[in-house]
């Protein structure tokens, strides 16, 4: 294909895409202004019917909780896959540790950003802990609070202390923490079904509005999603980290 | 105007400024760095339309996760081609 053929291709593309971008946006209600019928009922009677002060965990977990459901399993999918894709392969061999970064040699990392790292672990694993159990009345939840969990690792190693977490060999216990949070997942939904009228159905007690176990089953699948989040990073990390061998000497 | 609007302009000028920064950022090193600025800024934007659910995962995704990624297949990638003698530098 020609250098103009090309072009001609690229920009009737453009245009197209421009146009229905114009379009689309046009059809949408007025910024900041305007609400969808549902929206408008999710407002009005969310907090009220669900004792979550959170309708945003409300709309994920319960309304529309069918659509976590599938998106649960596009994470795990996705650690399976980076998992697979990263696994030792026949040309490798393992090395000794030791520093390949870019055009520097083994350069120590710097006291400071150690000593940050590492006062900056535990306090992201109680902002984690948090987000995860307030995501029913408070902004945040499952998902958000799974990767902030998951900042704990990474921080290890930028305190230059990864040797200590290879040496616990936590493969196997994120593997499992993964799987339960999936699995355990499906199996509340399920029994949504059993129990109540529908996959995902709130049928534990919804509790008194405010309180962290408010809700029913909100926390629940918080806690879970939590889980599974925070164990699948920390796996990619691991084996990111495994396959490249950034690792200083320590 | 009022304030709400003129911050909202504001932080959705930066949020343009940003992604155009990652675009014309053709080194994926530096463009890994400028897109977890760029992460943080429609974070940022998020929490002033008033979406803070969207604004924190946009955060911990945008702005720490994701340029880890691809920090990490940087440094496998590269590793590679040392090692095959194909090393652009």
């Amino acid at each position: 294909m020609t250098t103009r053929a090309r072009f001609v291709l690229m920009a009737a593309g453009i245009a197209g895409l421009a146009a229905l971008l114009v379009w689309g946006t046009g059809g949408l209600q007025p910024f900041g202004h305007g609400q969808s019928k549902y929206a408008a009922y999710l407002n009005a009677n969310a907090v009220h019917q669900r004792h979550a002060t959170n309708v945003v965990s409300a709309v994920t977990f319960d309304y529309r909780g069918f659509d976590t459901l599938g998106e649960e399993f596009i994470l795990f999918a996705a650690v399976m896959g980076v998992t697979l894709l990263l696994r030792s392969q026949l040309d490798e061999r393992d090395d000794a540790p030791r520093d390949r970064a870019e055009g520097r040699r083994a350069v120590d990392t710097s006291d400071a950003v150690r000593v940050a790292a590492l006062g900056l672990i535990g306090p992201s694993v109680l902002l984690g802990l948090y987000v995860v159990a307030h995501g029913t009345i408070t902004p945040g939840g499952g998902f958000q609070g799974g990767v902030v969990l998951a900042a704990a690792p990474l921080l290890l190693y930028l305190s230059g202390r990864y040797l200590l977490l290879k040496s616990v060999h936590p493969m196997h216990a994120l593997d499992l923490t993964e799987g339960t949070g999936a699995g355990g997942f499906t199996v509340v939904a399920l029994t949504g079904a059993a129990v109540g009228s529908a996959v995902m159905a709130n049928f534990i007690g919804k509790g008194q509005m405010g309180s962290v176990f408010s809700g029913g089953t909100l926390p629940v699948f918080n806690v879970l999603v939590g889980l599974e989040v925070a164990a699948g990073l920390t796996l990619v990390l691991y084996e990111f980290l495994e396959q490249t061998l950034v690792v200083r000497r320590s | 105007m009022n304030a709400a609007g003129a911050v909202q302009i504001v932080v959705m000028t930066l949020v343009a400024g940003f992604a155009l920064g990652v675009v014309l950022t053709r080194e994926p090193l530096h463009q890994a760095i400028v897109f977890a600025l760029f992460g943080l800024v429609l974070g940022v934007l998020f929490l002033v339309v008033q979406a803070p659910d969207v604004a924190l995962s946009q955060i911990v995704v945008g702005a720490v996760a994701w340029p880890a990624m691809v920090l990490f297949t940087l440094a496998k990638a590269r590793e590679r081609e040392r090692r095959n003698g194909r090393g652009r530098r």
